[in-house]
């Protein structure tokens, strides 16, 4: 899907988030030559046509006190990977779930999905309910928790540029 | 790290709910904070300052747009495999990258965990291969095969 040269530089000019005035989108459309409508209405579309997934507040959940922040990765078979990514995306706790390719030998698993939590017992436990609810118990998993955090958002680009911020 | 982390217990009802309740379909209106304001009984202004200090304590990184990957760029997971006593250094030369974030040591033999965005496939494979070249390790490169669940943000519960 190719975005239209407003679209790109209105995600490149919120990037940094919304600015906290009255009139936020009349101040987005004045970085970019944009009016306060077609701000709202471009959003409005953008959302609508699933380019942004969510439009709100971001949560820095490490600083609210979620420290335990797990990545599950799972080797299951192919043919079962929609499936079990599916259901994993059911449940209330996991906040991701992709498939992503194998790299053999060194890496053989193919379903990622991440639990935040306050302490890492209680993801444990939510880990393995998890594994139980969608059948995954018996499949070869490994847990990564985050340690030190190096960095979490890139710099603001050049305002041409689209960035994508993601998952993971 | 963190150094400034207040307990998250003592925020206000009124801060948890503009942290839990906001997440997702944020108004698109004129004045979306006053909006925010009326919902919650409180005026504009009371709004606008308490998201300043939710921002100013990092409790949120932002108001904004979650893009959905592959819809506007295009990213990857990466991860590098990298001595200990190294990893600090080989994050530092990997965040000096174009297009990387989200940038963790994580419990693994593949120890340090990124994204890397550009604006489309080739750009992504050029800055891996840029980080290929700066750190001498290489990387293991993980593109999203298919999203089962988007980044719709989570509840922050209080106990």
């Amino acid at each position: 899907m190719e975005l239209s040269p407003q679209d790109k530089a209105l995600i490149a000019a919120i990037e940094d988030g919304l600015p906290l005035v009255s009139h936020p989108y009349e101040a987005v459309g004045n970085m970019i030559g944009l009016s306060e409508i077609e701000v709202i209405d471009r959003l409005e579309n953008l959302i609508a046509i699933g380019v942004v997934s969510r439009f709100g507040v971001v949560v820095n959940h490490r600083q609210v006190g979620y420290r335990a922040n797990a990545m599950v990765v799972w080797d299951i078979p192919d043919d079962c990977v929609a499936d079990a990514g599916r259901c994993l995306a059911e449940l209330s706790y996991v906040s991701l779930s992709y498939q992503r390719p194998r790299r053999l030998p060194d890496w053989p698993y193919n379903l990622f999905c991440m639990i935040h939590g306050r302490e890492q017992g209680a993801v444990e436990s939510l880990i393995e309910d998890a594994a139980k609810i969608a059948k995954l118990a018996d499949v070869p998993r490994a847990v990564l928790f985050s340690g030190r955090q190096f960095k979490q958002r890139g710099a603001k680009y050049s305002s041409a540029k689209v960035t994508e911020q993601s998952h993971a | 790290m963190d150094g400034n982390f207040v307990k998250p217990e003592r925020l206000t009802p009124l801060q948890a709910d503009l942290l839990n309740d906001f997440q997702r379909d944020f108004p698109l209106c004129p004045r979306p904070y006053e909006k925010i304001a009326e919902q919650l009984g409180v005026d504009e202004a009371v709004v606008l300052a308490h998201f300043q200090q939710l921002a100013e304590h990092k409790y949120i990184s932002r108001i904004g747009a979650v893009v959905a990957p592959h819809k506007a760029g295009w990213s990857t997971l990466a991860a590098l495999s990298v001595p200990e006593d190294e990893l600090e250094e080989i994050a530092e030369m990997i965040n000096a990258c174009p297009g990387v974030n989200h940038n963790y040591e994580r419990s693994h033999e593949f120890n340090l965990w990124f994204v890397v965005t550009g604006v489309d496939q080739r750009t992504v494979e050029t800055n891996l291969d840029e980080i290929e070249a700066a750190t001498g390790y290489d990387v293991l490169n993980l593109p999203l095969v298919e999203a089962y669940q988007l980044d719709l943000g989570f509840p922050i519960k209080w106990n």
